[in-house]
């Protein structure tokens, strides 16, 4: 008893003060794809190189990066591109709307890269105005139920790391429950498969409202490596309506806890939607 | 035991002929396949099966690895086929022999059928279930008619992993009764369902426990609730494209799936993964068992709710995640291994990694030292989940869960993979202890911990020179076979892939260490009461993510 005692106080404090002061990145960590303005369009990688098929290189100037089906491989600046996509160490990229995780691409009158804002919705707003239900009932805490709906289990121990000493989120109001009746929401990481769609549902329905669902991973916001099939929804939004995604394979133990406040309106999201025209 | 024993041969290839041979009466045709060492024993007729498993099993010694079934309608011979893989199974204290022995079989394009090994073989139970309802492959005379991988309202008659199946289809989910569970009936037999949905973070699996009291009766689990048909997914993919998903079937054996994955092209390819990528490549082998064990340690803790131990065993996972992100930009280390060898240097983090590993070393010697000064964790420990090194041999079970009930196997020595085996090879220290308690798992669990703390800290120390990376085939042989394994945090986990015409994914399969132990668990659940069920299950910290697949 003693000897633990002692030891803790020798450790000291380890915990993060992110979100108050930035994280530390590691050099090689790899973040979000990012054009590299100025460089030819036509070096940008074919779309097949991406194994999720996050890439889509359409007719002429379309041409965009799915973060939601991103697995930061980073084999697409790894090809012999001449450099126009970088690996970004950008790890802040929940957003609310889908739409808000394709990096846009396009080109300029010489035929060189350029960076395109996110499309503008006439449903901008929405979001927020849930956010702000929320934020209204719940205040700045949030307890949530964590549902593995076909994970490969990276983005569990992830939320894990969340609790131990190191992020201690519970500092910030934010804690795992065990009960869906106790919770204000729920955290899905996995695709959805078949076996689990039944207990998702369930368990969504066992929560109430307002009641926030916040996707992480690639699986989760898109089906990631299981995209639809015999046995994979593809994502948790073909079965819950998803106030958050958080992408990432897995997202960071900061990335997660990105998402969260920005589910609950503390924090604004660093992708989003021009205000509409 | 000891007689037995000393009546089984020291095996190789050649011995294994004559003997299955001599047994079949010749009808059987050998071949040296999937490499050059191993023997693939084709067998004429599908009624020798149980003949030729007799004498592997009893006559040799030998345990069934895996089962892989293919589709082959289209091919030649237009039949379905069933691979069992044998290996040596039979601790001596040395090395075992690096064999695999595919016994092969084919079962007719209509109404496919093959004898059941389950009754003679209980590690096959769950592989031949897989093969049932995956291809409509019907194991005569198993035990259990119910399904395994597809769950309630799967139409009948279809089977996903035959060729005519498109992946893409999502069939109508059919009114279903409840799942047949195994119950106990008579007084005071309560049923306690558990899941798929669990009250912490955790993935889920279905328990039904059978108690009374707080004694359990009978635990049925049902597991592949995760099943994302990741098999099936490959098809058809370039290796390339596969390997990014086989490094994703789970996420704390990230490094031991991409390593197996990338062995087996390799071997397909027939290119050696340069020296100097086969040691970094066992840099980051250690360092995924040395997280997860020190997590799970941590975790044990949390069952016997001893707190400052999971928060201690939570700080040191936490720290070397970090270190896996600094040295490979993911903190599951994903990324790192590829196919060919290693992406990048590992030499600028090798500094950074001894002093890790030496003071994860360090502070889970303390922790240990804490723990089993503790009477009431000890007491916690001590006796609880028993699984006898019988049930273990007889379930095939791996890893800490076989070297705990005093099986001495350890594929890095058994299988030799990456700088296990070849010119200055590495080589790990096994721990053993014969209790098969939950105390034997973590003991055996910490002294592998130490063991991967010593070979990190060899390893960093002593890089061989050269190149990262073996150039690997644009398009890889076809109509190839590779067979893989790799001591994964967990056990031995074996893949099995083969490229079809193209030099694609035709068929790929993973038999993942925590398959093979699952079944094992709810054997131990009958020794400990029902509150001790968490304590049971993380003792043995299995996967569903890769066992479902």
């Amino acid at each position: 008893m003693l000897r633990t005692l002692i030891q803790s106080l020798r450790d000291g404090v380890v915990t993060t003060r992110y979100p108050d002061a930035p994280a530390e990145v590691p050099e090689r960590f790899r973040g979000a794809p990012e054009p590299e303005v100025g460089r030819p369009f036509g070096a940008l990688p074919t779309a097949s190189v991406c194994p999720t098929g996050a890439i889509t290189a359409g007719e002429g100037a379309a041409y965009t990066i799915d973060l939601g089906r991103c697995i930061f491989c980073g084999r697409c600046a790894d090809e012999p591109s001449d450099g126009a996509i970088r690996i970004g160490r950008e790890f802040e990229l929940s957003a609310r709307r889908r739409e808000d995780l394709l990096v846009r691409i396009g080109r300029d009158a010489d035929g060189r890269v350029t960076e395109l804002a996110p499309e503008p919705a006439d449903t901008a707003a929405l979001g927020e105005r849930v956010a702000e239900r929320i934020h209204r009932t719940l205040g700045r805490s949030l307890h949530l139920r964590h549902l593995d709906a076909g994970s490969c289990n990276a983005c569990d121990w992830e939320l894990v790391a969340l609790l131990a000493p190191h992020y201690d989120v519970r500092r910030l109001g934010i804690d795992f429950v065990a009960s869906p009746r106790h919770a204000d929401g729920v955290i899905v990481t996995g695709s959805v498969t078949r076996n689990l769609e039944p207990a998702v549902r369930r368990t969504f329905e066992a929560v109430p409202e307002p009641r926030v669902v916040i996707a992480v991973g690639a699986c989760g916001c898109s089906g990631g490596i299981a995209p639809a099939s015999y046995a994979s929804a593809g994502g948790v939004d073909q079965i819950l309506p998803v106030d958050v995604y958080v992408p990432g394979c897995p997202p960071r133990p900061e990335a997660i806890l990105f998402g969260i406040l920005l589910a609950v309106g503390r924090i604004e999201a660093k992708r989003r939607p021009a205000p509409a025209r | 035991m000891a007689l037995e024993l000393d009546t089984i041969p020291a095996l190789s290839a050649a011995v294994v002929s004559e003997r299955l041979g001599a047994r079949l009466g010749g009808r059987v045709a050998f071949s040296s396949a999937p490499r050059e060492r191993d023997v693939t024993a084709r067998l004429e007729r599908a009624d020798d099966l149980l003949e030729a498993v007799r004498e592997l099993s009893g006559g040799l010694g030998m345990g069934l690895a895996t089962v892989v079934a293919t589709d082959e309608r289209r091919e030649r011979e237009g039949d379905f086929k069933v691979r069992y893989v044998f290996e040596p199974a039979r601790p001596t204290g040395e090395p075992l022999a690096d064999l695999f022995v595919s016994v092969v079989v084919s079962a007719a394009a209509t109404r496919p059928e093959v004898p059941s090994l389950t009754p003679l073989l209980p590690e096959a139970d769950w592989h031949e279930r897989e093969m049932r309802d995956l291809f409509g492959i019907e194991p005569i005379g198993h035990p259990d008619p119910r399904t395994l991988v597809l769950h309630d309202g799967w139409p009948a008659g279809l089977y996903p992993l035959r060729k005519d199946f498109d992946a893409r289809m999502q069939p109508e989910r059919l009114p279903a009764p409840e799942f047949p569970h195994v119950v106990v009936e008579g007084e005071g037999v309560f049923e306690i369902p558990v899941g798929p949905i669990h009250a912490g973070i955790i993935e889920p699996g279905h328990f039904r426990f059978s108690s009374v009291g707080e004694t359990v009766l009978h635990l049925d689990a049902r597991l592949f609730f995760t099943h994302r048909g990741l098999e099936k997914r490959v098809e058809g993919l370039t290796p390339r494209d596969a390997f990014f998903i086989a490094e994703r079937l789970c996420g704390a054996c990230s490094v031991s799936h991409a390593l197996a994955f990338a062995e087996a092209v390799e071997q397909i390819a027939g290119v050696t993964a340069p020296p100097r990528a086969r040691f970094l490549r066992v840099v980051a082998l250690e360092l995924e068992r040395l997280y997860n064990h020190v997590g799970d340690i941590g975790n044990i803790c949390a069952g016997a709710s001893y707190h400052a131990g999971t928060s201690a065993g939570m700080r040191l996972k936490e720290t070397l995640q970090r270190e896996n992100e600094q040295l490979t930009g993911n903190r599951f280390l994903r990324g790192f291994v590829v196919p060919g060898g290693v992406y990048h240097d590992g030499a600028a983090r090798a500094a950074a990694i001894d002093r890790v590993a030496r003071e994860t070393g360090d502070r889970l010697t303390e922790l240990m030292l804490a723990l089993e000064r503790n009477p009431s964790v000890v007491d916690r420990l001590d006796d609880t989940g028993i699984l006898t090194p019988e049930e273990a041999r007889d379930l095939g079970v791996t890893g800490v869960a076989a070297r705990a009930s005093g099986i001495d196997r350890d594929a890095r020595r058994d299988h030799p993979h990456a700088a296990f085996g070849g010119p200055g090879a590495v080589v790990p220290r096994v721990s053993t202890d014969a209790a098969g308690d939950v105390h034997a798992r973590v003991t055996v669990r910490a002294a592998e911990a130490a063991e991967s703390v010593r070979l990190l800290r060899q390893l960093v120390a002593s890089l061989p020179p050269g190149p990262l990376c073996a150039p690997l085939p644009d398009v890889l042989p076809a109509w190839r076979t590779g067979v893989a394994v790799v001591e994964s945090p967990r056990g031995a986990s074996i893949h099995w892939l083969r490229t079809d015409g193209a030099g694609r994914v035709d068929r790929y399969h993973v038999r993942s260490a925590s398959y093979a132990n699952w079944p094992a668990v709810p054997v131990a659940a009958l020794r400990a009461i029902v509150p001790d069920f968490p304590l049971v299950n993380k003792s043995f910290e299995l996967c569903y993510a890769c066992t479902d697949r």
